[in-house]
């Protein structure tokens, strides 16, 4: 199989709040052979709050972040459901809307830049699932994780709108059926637990303005898993990690029970079947403590 | 063409409460054969008709327009007239759970107690408000320009789905919810509309648009296609637009990411918390400390840039729009 290549968009969480999140990003891409290209050049995408308040600049920036993958000539991945809606959602309109595309070209010509539309979005959930595939990840298991219940966990951003999903990905999947997480626990050798909440709101964006909302989400959620028998979580999401990770307390105030379970990013349970140590995952960074390894 | 109608068989696990009689609901379990041509709607019916009379739902226009219908299926809001049974096994497979919209509100099987959706839905003003001429010499004319500008809002059918499915409605009884703000947007942007209040209301915390969690539920499952959290976004542009967002944490929030963005690229997660939440901050100091032992919170010095951050900058200040 050719190298897989793609230009890396970090999202800001995994420098700063998540940095087990890169840590175990560049672990499995290292092991899977996949080549990143990191955009250090790239900004903010607005994170679904910059985008209330001014819609045209959040274009410009996210379509400048677009712009750079386009330089390298490659499909850029994300590690966030957040980065990944609101890029993929400017690729949709500036892809669907001449004039708009014009307006922000103007903007970015400014800088020397041009949006052509050229680059594919995807997660590196579905780059890992969709371009890598399941069957080779499945062949390079080194430690299966059979002994363990996983709750997946989707978070909002990577399953709705299904439209963005059905132009986006190879295999789209249901808002309301998702497979890859389970898919992919399967394939590293875990056993996958169903539970209602595991495509539902983790509260994240109204973490600030409406706490007892966002901390009943997040109890709910860990509750869910908890009642299915996991023993711990996985979720794709850095943002949704925040907040099942480090959001316990109030979670367990919020709905009056106790919650607790370790959440590990995507990439950290495809890094544990693969070998990577735990100090390459960046086990050591959850509040959650994970005392399994 | 030929046209072939296919059979299969379905099992339904069905909701089953009357608030009159049980203590608790429980469910009833039918198994079908269900033809290619079906809605949701005729399952309904042939329970009602072939299986216990006794089966209450709502129903009317048959047509996708009333909105009475809609239920759950399997989580998933449906307007049960519109949706085909196909298209539900195919999404969930032959064995599916028919559910009325809210569990909490059922009154009896699928019929709820709406009363807190219309409720929301007149608190916003649902209607053109201004001074209208007793006798006016002319029709008041909306050009279709001007009728672009609702964005298919008004084909909402008000049929609860979105509402019912919001998990910020179902933990926060204040919360307006996605059918009210689209109705909101409706006559905001309608031509006509002079209200001053309107657009207040929707701005409060705790029942407005700030507490929506943006998971775009209400967007998936709106059998009209309206995409709710479209109009949400739209009432959070138009209130900085016409200066009308007040300071609190929800609007800092929004703004401040230009702040972060225009001095380093990426956000400064700390920094931007700071500044939404102004002293408060310190309620999130437990956290922020657990977080830190944890190499969480990286120090001033730590903090990421983008490279050309000329450029940024260049594009924050050229094509920024809003004013705060």
């Amino acid at each position: 199989m050719e190298k897989l290549r793609y230009a890396l968009f970090t999202g800001c969480t995994a420098k700063q709040s998540t940095p087990e999140q890169m840590m175990s990003t560049l672990a499995v891409a290292d092991k899977l052979g996949i080549e990143l290209v990191e955009l250090t050049e790239a900004s903010c995408c607005g994170a679904s709050h910059l985008q209330d308040y001014d819609e045209f600049l959040s274009l410009v920036l996210n379509a400048r972040n677009i712009a750079y993958a386009e330089k390298h000539g490659l499909t850029m991945v994300t590690i966030c459901n957040t980065c990944q809606l609101n890029t993929a959602m400017t690729k949709h309109k500036l892809d669907n809307d001449a004039d708009l595309k014009a307006r922000v070209n103007e903007k970015l010509a400014e800088v020397g830049l041009e949006y052509k539309g050229t680059s594919q979005i995807t997660h590196f959930l579905y780059a890992i699932i969709d371009d890598f595939g399941l069957d080779k990840i499945k062949e390079m298991v080194v430690t299966p994780l059979s002994q363990f219940n996983i709750a997946p966990f989707y978070g909002c951003h990577n399953i709705r709108p299904s439209e963005l999903q059905n132009e986006t990905h190879k295999s789209p999947e249901s808002a309301y059926r998702p497979t890859s997480l389970d898919d992919l626990i399967i394939a590293c050798g875990g056993k996958n637990v169903d539970y209602e909440e595991k495509n539902k709101c983790c509260g994240f964006h109204v973490e600030l303005q409406a706490p007892k909302t966002a901390a009943i989400l997040t109890g709910n959620a860990i509750a869910g898993a908890m009642d299915a028998d996991a023993d711990w979580m996985v979720t794709p999401c850095p943002l949704c990690h925040l907040k099942l990770d480090t959001q316990t307390h109030h979670a367990s105030e919020a709905i009056g029970r106790d919650v607790q379970l370790p959440v590990l990013h995507m990439q950290q349970m495809v890094g544990l079947a693969l070998g990577c140590t735990p100090a390459e995952l960046g086990l050591k960074h959850h509040v959650a403590k994970v005392d399994f390894v | 063409m030929e046209h072939t109608i296919t059979t299969q068989k379905v099992k339904f696990k069905v909701f089953r409460f009357n608030a009159e009689e049980d203590y608790l609901p429980y469910y009833d379990d039918y198994e079908m054969e269900v033809t290619s041509e079906e809605v949701v709607l005729d399952i309904l019916n042939r329970i009602k008709w072939d299986h216990d009379g006794s089966f209450s739902y709502r129903r009317s226009c048959r047509h996708g327009i009333c909105g009475a219908c809609a239920i759950k299926v399997n989580g998933r809001s449906t307007l049960a007239c519109k949706e085909s049974m196909n298209d539900m096994v195919d999404l969930f497979g032959s064995e599916l759970v028919i559910e009325p919209l809210s569990k909490k509100r059922a009154v009896k099987d699928m019929i709820i107690d709406k009363s807190d959706f219309w409720e929301k839905h007149a608190a916003i003003q649902p209607y053109v408000v201004t001074d209208v001429d007793e006798a006016p010499e002319m029709e008041n004319l909306v050009s279709p320009h001007d009728a672009e500008a609702l964005d298919e809002a008004d084909l909402c059918i008000q049929c609860g789905a979105c509402h019912y499915a919001c998990p910020a409605v179902e933990v926060n009884d204040d919360f307006f919810g996605p059918a009210a703000f689209a109705a909101a947007y409706r006559f905001e942007a309608d031509v006509r509309d002079e209200s001053e209040t309107r657009l207040m209301d929707v701005n409060q915390m705790g029942q407005g648009v700030w507490d929506c969690v943006k998971c775009f539920e209400c967007r998936e499952v709106c059998p009209k296609e309206i995409d709710p959290i479209g109009k949400i976004t739209k009432l959070h542009q138009k209130l900085f637009q016409e200066g009308k967002a007040e300071s609190n944490v929800a609007t800092r929030h929004a703004v401040g990411f230009i702040h972060s963005i225009a001095k380093r690229g990426v956000l400064d997660e700390g920094g931007l918390v700071l500044y939404s939440e102004g002293p408060a901050i310190v309620k999130h100091l437990p956290v922020a400390f657990k977080m830190f032992t944890k190499g969480k919170i990286p120090m001033p010095w730590q903090l990421p840039k983008s490279d050309n951050m000329d450029e940024i900058k260049a594009l924050v200040k050229s094509s920024t729009t809003a004013k705060f």
